[in-house]
């Protein structure tokens, strides 16, 4: 068990080496000094090289590298080359607001997805499973930018009920902030619960197949009853590599649906960065946005050791 | 539509129906899915020789006409046809996949039979490095390429290709690995073939249905991923219409002339929706055949 944490651990931090290194390297491929690019073409030489000198692009690359990721680690990753502010509390402030979006839209996607996948499995062969199926193939079928525009045209347009973008933070006005919280978090969540809704049908057929569900049935339970009382459990270990994977595609999805409701999380700092060529900005978001994914993906393998026990011992 | 996918009978068996074939019945997914495609890949052909008006003809007097005879799906703010630009964006989205998933294919399907034949060392070490790439989706990718050279279709292409690597290679691997512990694989080792013949013709061959699977399905993805590139304005750069900047300059209009979303909206579900049920119509398809045939 320990063994496998460690083992576990170390891929993490091989990877997240990796990636730092992969995502460092890509921008300073970048044509061009990030120095005259933030100042613009009318620049001074000595005033270029003085901002080389002040952001420390006139060292090596390994030591902006390991600069620049220590920035990270210790949670001060220094100014803007544009706005010359510090990054720091701006991408804090951002991720929480993206926190608020994705972790809302993923507890939507499994409320909806995990009742509905399951009925969907248990009437595979009756009309209503079928009906249920093809809406969640359509659902899958439209993207969360795309939910999120129809969601603005009837719930903002034509009904007047919620307010068709922005944000409020909840500390402000916490009516307001729900209010404008509902349409993104619908359009995010449920595309996301379209597709996790397919992979809890799948795992749940395949469980339904299992002899010990064939003998709760013989023992007088209904096949809901025995499938919650003996099959979900077992049905958890692929939807929740599913939902690791899917945190992925919420998090990217969120940098659309930001844009589209107008909300200053992650999504937007990172398409205003790239397009004012900011770019230890966008360096930095896409980093974290990679941790992201690697972090959960870490997580994920840990709860299967909670879920199934069997993998705890054994098979490596 | 949803309802045809899910209780279409299919009752009438193929026209060749042959003996044991008899008895399988028209997948619903397979003959809708090929439908949808066929209807986006048609509307593309005929953009080429024709279409109702000039998608990119920016006209003051037609500014948001309502569907009519003359403009179908009604014009847009700048007054261009609608129907004519849903058309054209219908090429450019397949364009757009095309090269993603022949990117993704030439790429993923070689690393995927490499990795699956090196099981050991190198192998391991190689899928290790495609895992990494999973971190990186193809829309985050596609936004790094655009803030370092640009946003234009043939880096959407790229990164979305790149993106689609890991995916490939992963269900290659697996599919490989079936295949090398097979007996014909044992028995042409035996005789002496290089791994190179091996690959090639033992391999390849039987993992190609799990890459027309995938490549359907990627392909998929690459519509969207076109699409929301091009709705935050790094795809398709215009006056070239696409959908997903057509949904972009829609927005603004909803208040007015909420119709301009849903036809570009519909479009792109159209699309996603045609490659997803081709995908799994021929999963099912191929499956079973794979098991009779050993």
């Amino acid at each position: 068990m320990i063994l496998r944490l460690l083992q576990r651990l170390a891929i993490l931090l091989i990877s997240l080496a990796v990636s730092s290194v992969i995502v460092f390297a890509f921008m300073a491929v970048l044509p061009g000094d990030p120095a005259r690019v933030a100042l613009g073409v009318n620049a001074t030489d000595s005033s270029v090289a003085e901002m080389r000198r002040e952001f420390g692009l006139d060292r090596s690359p390994v030591a902006q590298y390991l600069s620049w990721v220590t920035g990270l680690v210790t949670l001060d990753p220094g100014n803007s080359y544009v706005s010359s502010t510090a990054i720091g509390p701006q991408l804090s402030d951002r991720l929480q607001v993206t926190l608020w979006l994705v972790v809302a839209a993923m507890a939507l996607a499994v409320v909806v997805a995990i009742p509905v996948g399951t009925v969907m499995a248990v009437r595979h062969r009756q009309v209503s499973g079928l009906a249920l199926s093809a809406v969640s193939q359509l659902g899958v079928a439209i993207p969360a930018f795309l939910a999120g525009i129809l969601l603005i045209t009837v719930f903002a347009v034509n009904l007047g009920w919620l307010p068709a973008n922005g944000w409020t933070p909840p500390a402000d006005d916490p009516v307001m902030f729900l209010k404008q919280l509902v349409l993104p978090v619908l359009s995010l969540g449920l595309v996301q619960a379209a597709v996790l809704t397919r992979y809890v049908r799948s795992a749940v057929l395949d469980v339904l197949r299992e002899d010990y569900l064939r003998t709760a049935r013989a023992k007088g339970l209904t096949p809901m009853r025995a499938l919650v009382r003996h099959g979900l459990r077992n049905a958890a270990v692929p939807v929740v590599t599913v939902l690791g994977l899917q945190l992925a595609t919420l998090l990217i999805g969120a940098v659309v649906v930001e844009r589209v409701f107008v909300i200053p999380g992650l999504g937007s700092l990172l398409l205003d960065s790239v397009s004012q060529r900011d770019l230890i900005m966008v360096q930095d978001v896409v980093m974290i946005l990679v941790v992201a994914v690697l972090v959960v993906n870490f997580v994920v393998d840990l709860l299967y050791l909670l879920i199934d026990p069997r993998l705890r011992v054994g098979a490596r | 539509m949803s309802d045809v996918s899910a209780s279409t009978p299919a009752s009438s068996p193929p026209p060749d129906a042959a003996g044991r074939r008899s008895r399988r019945r028209v997948n619903p997914n397979l003959l809708v899915g090929a439908s949808l495609v066929l209807l986006i890949v048609g509307m593309a052909i005929v953009s080429f020789f024709w279409t109702p008006h000039d998608p990119t003809l920016v006209n003051a007097a037609t500014r948001l006409q309502k569907p009519s005879g003359d403009y179908w799906f009604g014009t847009d703010k700048f007054g261009r046809d609608v129907f004519s630009q849903v058309m054209v964006g219908a090429r450019t989205t397949l364009f757009v996949g095309f090269v993603a998933v022949g990117v993704a294919t030439a790429i993923g399907v070689p690393l995927g039979v490499l990795g699956g034949m090196v099981s050991r060392g190198p192998g391991e070490v190689l899928m290790r490095g495609n895992d990494l790439l999973l971190a990186f989706p193809a829309l985050l990718l596609a936004i790094m390429f655009a803030a370092v050279y640009g946003a234009s279709t043939l880096v959407a292409m790229i990164a979305i290709g790149i993106a689609t690597i890991p995916s490939f290679a992963r269900l290659i691997r697996s599919g490989t690995l079936q295949v090398m512990g097979t007996e014909y694989v044992l028995a042409a080792r035996a005789a002496g073939r290089s791994p190179f013949a091996i690959g090639a013709r033992h391999v390849l061959p039987n993992v190609s249905s799990l890459v027309i699977v995938q490549a359907s399905v990627s392909f998929a993805i690459a519509v969207l991923a076109e699409a929301a590139l091009s709705f935050l304005g790094f795809g398709t750069p215009p006056p070239t219409p696409s959908w997903g900047r057509m949904l972009q300059e829609s927005q603004e209009m909803l208040w007015s002339a909420p119709r301009l979303a849903v036809f570009p909206g519909v479009a792109i579900a159209v699309a996603v929706l045609g490659f997803n049920l081709l995908g799994d119509g021929l999963r099912d398809r191929f499956d079973p055949k794979l098991d009779d045939r050993r």
